[in-house]
């Protein structure tokens, strides 16, 4: 379903991504992780064609999305949800409006339909009667439930969150964790997460790509993950910094 | 000293090329997509209504300044009279149109440069793609459109208040014979000066839009990006008008002269 071949982007000289193949089928649900700055978020971005690669070719149900132009990948984004870092929520919006704007730019639907779909999925992320509130009004978490609820009220095949639980108490990160397990097996969508929260990667993650050197370095189950001997991996999965790390 | 200017000079023209480009693709959007009216009606106000204040007491202020430094000049060769024709041809063919969109490139070119900019490094303009809406169409047309439609009202009421405030300079203050007066001026400015600046007006909101767009989606990142980006929205669209203003006023003076 999502695939890419050999993708390589660069910033000026400097390159973030260096030849990244993957496959996600149809329904998983997979977490990438990675160090900060490893690219992990630029590589998410390509997904949806927010950026575009060197070389290589990310392939959405087949297409490949990086000879297509910006009107083009608005066909294929409608496939996707996406929830950003920041949330990225409309600021001179209202909740309602923020999370009705998929819906009434893409699908004719009447006032009173709209607002009834708005209100289900505020429901859905726990946040029921919030549709007046204004962005500024709410809190981090908050946001990032209102960011989702936006990104699944028009009910996508595919949800990318880009690093969901980063900024948020460890108590709201474990909220935003289960609604992340809750859209994903009542929608039956195809999950992507960006994280380097290792808990969220061990409850929502069905399979686990770590970057490292500007590619994927290991992939594997959750399980298979915490238990590799790789000491690449193992230094993340223990989160142990190098006594001689210049780089933060 | 060369490597610099090549550099610059490539550019600028780069930039140009591009702010040609958005142009185009607003102008296919505008055709071939369903207009935001709800967008459109609140950039109508904002950059409008919004905008009156400044463009009147701009308006008022350089008809009353013309009308005084007209008559001093014209009462040494004894032709006060002809002191509101110039004021009104004045108004109508340059001062109206340029100040008001000088006027309008201050206050909605940076605020549009500040919103587009603002909503670039905080990941919206991203978000307005993630969710299939083009920016051009979300963001760009109902500004522009706005602009095209708000600029020569605003002209009008600029060219209008200051002729009545000149009037009132030229005759209850000055002296000036108010029939003779006002027969010049309806005799020397014709419906063609009203038309060039009705045409200029829409010209210049097409530039002020254009340019604040361009500079609000393409700015640099953090606070300092959004800085720049408002900065140069005021000055290129500023610059452009002013040196827009001379073609036009050639060109369509050629026009008027062969009606």
């Amino acid at each position: 379903m999502i695939e890419t071949r050999n993708l390589r982007k660069n910033f000026g000289a400097q390159p973030v991504l260096d030849g990244v193949s993957f496959r996600i089928e149809k329904g998983e649900s997979v977490v990438i992780i990675g160090r900060s700055g490893c690219g992990k978020s630029v590589l998410l971005k390509h997904l949806i064609g927010l950026m575009q690669p060197e070389a290589g070719e990310v392939l959405i149900d087949g297409e490949n999305i990086v000879a297509m132009d910006e009107r083009q990948l608005l066909r294929v984004r409608r496939k996707f949800g996406m929830v950003f870092q920041g949330s990225a929520l409309f600021d001179s919006m209202s909740v309602a409006e923020n999370v009705a704007f998929g819906l009434r730019r893409h699908e004719h639907l009447t006032e009173a339909e709209t607002a009834r779909r708005v209100a289900e999925t505020l429901e859905m992320v726990d946040l029921p009667g919030t549709e007046n509130k204004k962005p500024a009004e709410l809190s981090g978490g908050m946001r990032k439930r209102v960011g989702l609820a936006r990104a699944i009220v028009y009910e996508p095949q595919i949800v990318l969150y880009d690093e969901p639980t980063t900024g948020l108490d460890p108590i709201v990160g474990d909220s935003i964790d289960q609604l992340m397990v809750r859209v994903r097996d009542r929608l039956k969508v195809t999950t992507v997460i960006v994280t380097h929260d290792m808990r969220t990667a061990r409850r929502v993650g069905q399979r686990i790509l770590m970057m490292h050197d500007k590619r994927i370095y290991a992939s594997g189950a959750p399980e298979e993950f915490f238990a590799s001997p790789d000491p690449v991996v193992r230094q993340f999965v223990d989160g142990v910094a190098d006594p001689k790390e210049t780089q933060f | 000293m060369n490597v610099t200017a090549n550099k610059w000079l490539t550019e600028w023209l780069a930039g140009l090329g591009r702010i040609a480009l958005l142009g185009k693709e607003a102008f296919v959007s505008f055709f071939t997509f369903k207009i935001a009216w709800r967008d459109l009606l609140y950039q109508v106000f904002f950059i409008g209504v919004k905008s009156q204040g400044v463009v009147l007491i701009t308006g008022a202020f350089t008809g009353m300044v013309l009308a005084a430094q007209t008559y001093y000049q014209f009462h040494k060769v004894k032709m006060d009279t002809a002191t509101l024709a110039v004021v009104g041809v004045s108004m109508c063919d340059e001062l109206g149109p340029v100040l008001t969109a000088l006027m309008v490139a201050g206050r909605v070119g940076a605020a549009i440069a500040a919103e587009l900019g603002t909503m670039r490094v905080t990941e919206q303009i991203d978000a307005l793609r993630t969710l299939a809406t083009h920016p051009v169409d979300f963001l760009v047309v109902p500004r522009l459109v706005a602009a095209h439609i708000a600029l020569p009202l605003l002209t009008m009421e600029s060219i209008g208040i200051g002729i009545g405030a000149s009037y009132v300079v030229g005759v209850q203050l000055l002296g000036i014979d108010p029939a003779y007066s006002w027969y010049n001026l309806l005799r020397y400015t014709h419906d063609v000066d009203v038309v060039i600046a009705l045409i200029k007006a829409f010209v210049y909101g097409g530039v002020i839009a254009l340019i604040s767009c361009y500079k609000g989606l393409t700015c640099g990142l953090g606070a300092e990006g959004v800085g720049r980006a408002t900065t140069e929205a005021v000055v290129y669209s500023s610059i452009t008008i002013l040196i827009t203003n001379f073609f036009l006023t050639l060109v369509l003076d050629k026009i008027a002269s062969l009606l």
